[in-house]
């Protein structure tokens, strides 16, 4: 990303956030906001940078979001339930009551309402990554591998949902606020995860995800620097995004945590996770991101893979199944038993996963099984098992990375 | 991937009537997996009776032949392309297609090149 493409993305939640503010219509104003950009954009590299951009674009938005609203009163009065609606004057220049709103704290805001809980997990993501991220619809169709018709309707519809639930521009009420908070920060990870778990060189639009994520977590970070989840996310993030140079080899191929070059690794990304998660378990409320991070932690300071302290893994999943069981974490929590004390006890781990609906057909249950027989010294039936898990998963690098382990066991 | 599934005497035993419904049927589908923004894409595909199969031999030589690879009754008729969150929902939209109840329609996860490491 260019420091040019990143000042306008940094200005687009203060942009948005001083038009919804001064005129409402959040989804009109969204939509001027991205055509401010589009214009900045196309001028500021032929006529330079103006002394204040944000200024300019709240300008540029105010001047396209009172066109649009024009057109759209018109449209509205042959709507029966309409709301009633004044045209606006026509917005020469912002006075000093525009500008004043551009405050940065209206950021988490929007959050809150692009991550409105009446919308699926996909639309939360591209509406968080248009409002807040600033990219452009077409930069999120070719992350997300859609076409961009797809992912406009999906963006349009997302902004028609918030306006049928009520939604007005004011952070939720306080006994609302952890769970929504739940769901901001649960879109930033899974935006970072599309991000991560894209394959080298195969796309890179998705990789950039990852950059994008963190630059988010950080701004929310800025906002709320005693939240520990947020701190735990963002360490999260950095303590995992650090690994990529080495989670992949030449041809693309997935090479496993334990045979990962580590000198590959990012170290600066390391110690800062470290430092952000170590902090926050000192003195904030513990949550579930802090946990993982912390998991992380213990991976990232490992200087050989045989050096990795797994009794801690252990005690810390042990940990995260309290505060947030789900069958994932229990998967990884067999994987660290048998690390630890030994395949047959990660193995018994394993048995409750198969009465469970969302993991008995799962590939990861079946990769790790097969991960702890050859561990076992049962080759056959690691080889089975790595088989069956490589014909259950659906993505290609896995699968690829299951075929070859079935086959160093043999034909 | 949701795969409609035909074949030759279902299409002909159809009344001009159903067709249209079929058709009809289709177009409402595709324009609301459109708005609801998960529609990657779709098509109807011709008659078999125009399908080539390509294959390379082991001296690099193209072969072309007439018709499908496997020979069955039923051929491919048309797909969907669509984005869901699990398995269930594109069941439910296989489910709402005509064909499911004229043949079939297969549910097909696509495979990606997103990957974890293990």
């Amino acid at each position: 990303m260019s420091d040019f493409e990143l000042l306008l993305r940094e200005q687009t939640p203060q942009v948005l956030s001083a038009l919804v503010r001064h005129y409402g219509h959040f989804d009109l104003a969204e939509e001027a906001v991205q055509e401010a950009l589009l214009a900045a954009a196309q001028q500021w590299p032929r006529e330079g940078v103006p002394d204040n951009p944000r200024g300019w674009l709240i300008r540029v938005g105010s001047r396209r979001l009172t066109d649009l609203l024009r057109s759209d009163t018109a449209r509205r009065r042959r709507e029966e339930n309409a709301a009633a609606l004044s045209a606006p004057e026509e917005f020469v220049a912002p006075g000093p009551d525009i500008e004043d709103l551009a405050g940065r704290d209206d950021t988490l805001t929007l959050l809150f309402l692009c991550c409105h809980p009446a919308l699926s997990p996909a639309s939360q993501i591209a509406l968080t990554l248009r409002a807040v991220g600033g990219l452009t619809t077409a930069q999120i169709a070719a992350a997300f591998l859609v076409p961009e018709a797809t992912m406009a309707q999906r963006i349009s519809r997302a902004k028609r949902s918030i306006k049928q639930a009520g939604s007005s521009f004011e952070m939720p009420p306080e006994a609302e606020r952890d769970a929504r908070m739940g769901a901001v920060l649960h879109v930033l990870y899974l935006i970072f995860n599309e991000g991560y778990t894209a394959s080298s060189g195969d796309n890179l639009h998705s990789a950039e995800l990852t950059a994008e994520a963190i630059r988010l977590v950080r701004g929310v970070r800025r906002l709320l620097p005693n939240d520990g989840e947020v701190a735990g996310l963002l360490a999260l993030m950095l303590l995992t995004d650090a690994r990529r140079p080495a989670r992949t080899d030449a041809d693309g191929a997935l090479v496993p945590l334990a045979e990962q070059d580590r000198s590959k690794w990012n170290k600066d990304a390391i110690v800062e996770g470290e430092a952000l998660v170590t902090d926050a378990l000192s003195r904030t409320q513990l949550g579930p991101y802090q946990v993982q991070a912390a998991i992380a932690a213990v991976h990232g300071t490992a200087e050989r893979a045989e050096d990795t302290d797994w009794p801690q893994i252990v005690a810390l999943y042990q940990v995260l199944e309290q505060i947030s069981d789900n069958p994932m974490v229990r998967l990884n929590h067999a994987v660290a038993v048998a690390m630890a004390t030994g395949p047959k006890e990660g193995l018994a781990l394993l048995e409750p996963l198969e009465s469970d609906g969302r993991m008995k057909d799962h590939h990861r249950l079946e990769a790790v099984r097969a991960h702890l027989l050859e561990m076992s010294g049962d080759l056959a039936g690691a080889r089975a098992s790595y088989l069956l898990a490589a014909r259950r998963t659906t993505s290609v690098p896995e699968r690829d990375y299951l075929q070859s382990k079935a086959d160093r066991l043999g034909t | 991937m949701l795969l409609i599934y035909s074949n030759p005497e279902s299409w002909a035993s159809l009344s001009a009537e159903q067709r249209d419904d079929l058709t009809r049927a289709h177009q409402e589908l595709a324009t609301e997996l459109t708005e609801q923004g998960l529609l990657v894409s779709s098509a109807g595909l011709a008659d078999p009776i125009t399908t080539r199969t390509v294959s390379i031999g082991d001296d690099n030589s193209r072969t072309t032949t007439d018709g499908p690879y496997a020979e069955a009754k039923e051929h491919l008729a048309g797909f969907y392309l669509v984005e869901c969150e699990d398995i269930d929902q594109a069941i439910g939209y296989a489910a709402r297609m005509p064909d499911a109840q004229y043949v079939a329609v297969e549910v097909r996860p696509v495979m990606d090149t997103s990957g974890l490491e293990m």
